[in-house]
């Protein structure tokens, strides 16, 4: 099978300090990916690298058999479309309800507005927040944000969804709620997904194999028994 | 109170007049101003270093002549550009006359206005769209100016008041407004009672502008 996502000599420097070294990688389609290391290991930098909120110092990133690194602006817009994320802080956009966070991707992709309303209410329904839509995010806990996050995330039908300590900043039962959620629309949607944690408790819920960043250089792979 | 009636009647049509003219080129002149200072203060933060696009060369640029507009005493700039104004409006007294120094005092204030608000902005907010796909201009119009809405109005309210006490001092100039009724009659001929009324109400006037701003701000405020 081809990788979904896949790096090929991987290097990340910043400044004269090497966070990434050589780092080849390859995750499956359909798969649960873990990524676990301790703060700064550079877990974080890896997979901002995999929709290049990140630059690597040099080496090469595929996503869907397409090198991304040297993508023209356009089409990389295009390419991360195909990539949901969701974040520690949620990253929500406060001036809008909960509806229109979930529309927001659609309206960057120029899905038309009815049909995105229709899609974000869909989606709703998936997170279980159809009562919350016309809410603002102020209003709603931290498992609530991060469920509308996901929702907004895998709006436009993403082929992989990229969760950066997703689960970091909140209290271990709403974690277990958010796992079981993501673990949902991975069998549900088929979607790709690449955890981000330095819990292992997530890794061992979740995962089906583990890429362990430690020093500024190593990447294991590890297979649990799991999934 | 007699004496009272008739100094009313002496002085009223020609303050009512002066705050017409005041609130005329105070909102004429905001907003003018806003049309230049908007799209540079949008530029300054997006061609910073850390910027959506990146172009120090030029933000350096724009910054330095921000700067220097900035630094140049308005009493200065009303004085200095004359020519300039009277080829762009035809004349150089009267309140529309004082429009044109006030927008170039005010576009390079709001600028830095508009600057200070867009980098309020949640960075993580930004990183999310741009993780969507989301172009550096869609971001700029759909994240960094709705989601700075609150902070934006409450520096138009900031910005509207400043440039109603600049335009008091139009008033040296034959400007118009009721900063020129407080400079001929309070000052040049010592009636200090019309004076003091003049400052009453440019006081009420910032208050009302303010009130606005922060009402506006505050209700339109999601976060709240």
């Amino acid at each position: 099978m081809e990788p979904i996502i896949h790096t090929k000599n991987l290097c990340k420097a910043f400044g004269d300090i090497p966070v990434l070294s050589d780092i080849n990688l390859a995750i499956y389609p359909g798969e649960i990916f873990g990524v676990i290391g301790r703060s700064g290991a550079g877990k974080s930098t890896l997979t901002r690298c995999f929709n290049l909120l990140e630059r690597p110092t040099s080496g090469e990133i595929f996503f869907d058999g397409v090198e991304i690194t040297s993508l023209p602006p356009r089409e990389l817009y295009k390419t991360r479309q195909s990539i949901g994320m969701i974040f520690q802080q949620f990253n929500l956009l406060m001036q809008r309800n909960v509806l229109d966070n979930i529309c927001f991707p659609l309206e960057i992709a120029g899905v038309p507005r009815a049909q995105a309303k229709a899609r974000a209410l869909e989606l709703l329904e998936v997170v279980g927040l159809s009562d919350k839509a016309k809410a603002y995010p102020a209003k709603l806990s931290g498992g609530q944000k991060q469920r509308v996050a996901i929702a907004r995330a895998i709006a436009p039908n993403p082929r992989a969804l990229l969760c950066d300590e997703a689960t970091s900043a909140l209290d271990p039962e709403t974690t277990d709620e958010i796992l079981a959620l993501l673990s949902d629309i991975n069998r549900r949607f088929g979607i790709t997904i690449v955890i981000i944690t330095h819990e292992m408790r997530v890794i061992e819920t979740l995962c089906t194999r583990v890429a362990v960043i430690s020093g500024s250089k190593l990447t294991v792979e590890e297979v649990l028994q799991n999934g | 109170m007699d004496e009272f009636l008739t100094w009313l009647q002496t002085y009223s049509p020609m303050l009512a007049k002066g705050l017409l003219e005041t609130v005329y080129m105070t909102l004429m002149s905001t907003l003018l101003a806003y049309v230049i200072g908007l799209p540079v203060g949008v530029l300054l933060v997006v061609t910073e270093k850390d910027g959506l696009v990146p172009m120090p060369a030029l933000n350096k640029a724009v910054g330095f002549i921000v700067n220097i507009l900035r630094s140049v005493p308005f009493l200065i700039l009303l004085i200095a550009i004359i020519p300039f104004t009277r080829f762009v409006v035809g004349t150089t007294i009267g309140s529309t006359a004082t429009v044109v120094p006030l927008v170039i005092a005010a576009a390079p204030f709001i600028a830095r206005l508009v600057e200070g608000s867009l980098k309020e902005v949640d960075r993580g907010a930004i990183e999310a769209a741009t993780a969507m796909g989301a172009s550096p201009w869609q971001i700029v119009y759909k994240v960094l100016l709705p989601e700075s809405r609150p902070s934006l109005l409450l520096g138009a309210a900031i910005a509207v008041t400043t440039i109603l006490s600049y335009s008091a001092m139009a008033g040296i100039v034959g400007g118009g407004g009721l900063g020129d009724i407080a400079i001929r009659f309070g000052y040049y001929r010592y009636k200090t009672n019309v004076m003091l009324v003049t400052v009453a109400m440019l006081i009420i006037v910032v208050q009302v502008f303010q009130e606005i701003g922060t009402k506006v701000s505050k209700w339109g405020d999601k976060r709240l």
